[in-house]
């Protein structure tokens, strides 16, 4: 029994607590007391039932934080009424924890955290990590969020999106730290498809397994980012793209599309082709098509529009992208990619240059810079 | 021990030595550049004098309290001559002679053809706490 283990346990024992009556923030706690209990005496003593014996301790710590609390004896009454803890219930109880997690009342940050925290089972130094914060401001966003939604029945299914929204987020944060937020993203995502038959859910795993495969080819050794085309395609991990294939394929099967399928096809698409020039461009502007018409996202237009630069030539790729707001994050960048290929190195140029400037990070700055300076160089060569 | 930071301005230090736009490097230079300021930060690390450093975007915007009710003011009528720092590294090190030395290296990262930038950094004290006389 190692830490990681009990951190696969600690959210079923926390929603046993909420739905006894116990409210988030003490259920959090006295999950916490047992686990400390758990890694003192199961060394020596090792419980045949794990999961069992976690509530129970949980719920006794629970029963005498109550008790100590005077002002709480109304409660108190009320909880002793519940049924004592007996054997642990086989189905998974995690489900709800998500949606209480993802509640509409927090904001995205504070629904990112205690997701980490409640269901994940990370440490708050691990988040805080995670996220480069200090810990003392991450110990703080967690318990207001349990405040937030301490008052929260967990009697009622919250909203499916929402909970996919965070755990997306997580997954985009990537990793910094000793956890790996994509990999994380990807086991609870897992989790979450175990325990409800939901397409966006499928959807939504077969996007993070089809991006996660290809992650060691991104960037360089020295850190500097690889694009699509240039990508050593013996890297991508076979296996992971095979499982979002086929559970892509599933969820397609039952025609209920979402923006999450989608993502996870045009992804797919990049996956299949056994080089970068045999991309099947038309397809997956046809999906981004379908996904305009389900978000009306600007980014998926301008997606689109690099995949209509592939499809029908640059000209086309650039009246595409005409009728976008040239402030969108990365339109610059799309712009020279596509004057490039139109043939117009010093419109390329400058206009990698200005994206540089615009750039949301130090690697992706790196490499406009280098797309620059080797049009750049290109253009004195030829003067 | 003392604490300073290294600012790395995009604008308003004099010109460097070596003045050549980053775009109009070669990609190989670009990435010696890069590689230099990792390898430096990681030497740092290394000598137990390294704090903290990040490089900050080269869009900021002054931002100014307008009073009760009213939205803040970006942006002041001298928006030309905004100074804007590209980066940072704090370093704890023994003496300022020390943090000058490093400071120095650090503008001697690697531009156009290869050779030293000689940009210049500004090196700032944190004011720190005072060491007992009676120690």
């Amino acid at each position: 029994m190692d830490a990681v283990h009990l951190r696969t346990l600690t959210p079923s024992v926390l929603t046993v607590l909420v739905r006894r009556g116990a409210d988030f923030a003490a259920a959090e706690d006295a999950v916490q007391d047992a686990l400390v209990e758990a890694l003192r005496v199961w060394p020596a003593d090792p419980p045949k039932d794990p999961k069992g014996w976690l509530i129970t301790v949980a719920w006794r710590k629970f029963l005498d934080a109550a008790r100590a609390d005077a002002a709480r004896r109304r409660r108190e009454d009320r909880v002793e009424e519940e049924p004592p803890a007996g054997p642990a219930p086989a189905v998974d109880d995690t489900l709800q924890l998500y949606f209480l997690c993802a509640h509409p009342s927090l904001t995205p940050a504070s629904a990112v955290a205690l997701t980490l925290r409640a269901v994940g089972g990370l440490t708050t130094r691990q988040i805080a990590e995670a996220y480069l914060v200090p810990e003392a401001t991450m110990a703080q966003r967690i318990s207001r969020a349990k405040r937030t939604v301490s008052g929260v029945r967990l009697d009622r299914p919250g909203d499916v999106a929402t909970v996919l929204r965070v755990l997306y987020l997580v997954f985009n944060e990537g990793y910094s730290g000793d956890v790996d937020l994509a990999a994380e993203a990807i086991r609870l995502t897992r989790q979450l498809a175990a325990a409800i038959d939901h397409p966006e859910v499928a959807g939504l795993l077969a996007l993070m397994l089809l991006h996660h495969a290809r992650r060691a080819a991104r960037t360089a050794p020295d850190g500097s980012l690889v694009p699509l085309a240039e990508q050593d395609r013996g890297r991508w991990d076979t296996r992971l793209i095979a499982e979002g294939v086929e559970i892509l394929q599933a969820a397609l099967a039952r025609d209920r599309l979402g923006e999450f399928q989608a993502q996870a096809a045009v992804a797919a698409l990049h996956a299949d082709a056994p080089t970068a020039a045999e991309t099947d461009w038309v397809q997956i502007v046809e999906w981004y098509d379908e996904l305009a018409a389900l978000t009306d996202n600007p980014i998926v237009r301008l997606n689109r529009a690099v995949a209509v630069g592939e499809a029908d030539g640059p000209r086309a790729g650039l009246a595409a992208l005409a009728e976008l707001d040239a402030s969108l994050p990365r339109h610059t960048a799309v712009a020279a990619h596509l004057h490039e290929r139109d043939g117009d190195l010093t419109t390329a140029a400058r206009l990698y240059a200005e994206a540089a400037h615009k750039a949301p990070n130090l690697a992706e700055r790196a490499h406009l810079t280098r797309q620059a300076a080797r049009l750049n160089a290109r253009l004195n060569a030829r003067s | 021990m003392a604490k300073y930071l290294l600012l790395k301005h995009y604008r308003g230090a004099p010109a460097p030595v070596n003045d050549v736009p980053m775009d109009q490097w070669s990609p190989e230079e670009i990435s010696a550049h890069m590689q230099y300021m990792n390898d430096f930060a990681a030497r740092l690390e290394k000598t137990g004098e390294f704090v903290d450093g990040q490089a900050l975007a080269p869009e900021g915007t002054w931002v100014r309290y307008d009073g009760e009710g009213r939205p803040p003011v970006t942006d002041g009528p001298f928006a030309e001559t905004k100074d804007l720092i590209a980066g940072w590294m704090i370093i704890d090190v023994d003496s300022y002679e020390r943090a000058v030395e490093l400071a120095g290296e650090l503008s001697a990262a690697p531009g156009a053809g290869g050779k030293p930038i000689h940009e210049w950094l500004e090196v700032r004290p944190f004011y720190g706490v005072q060491p007992t006389i009676t120690e």
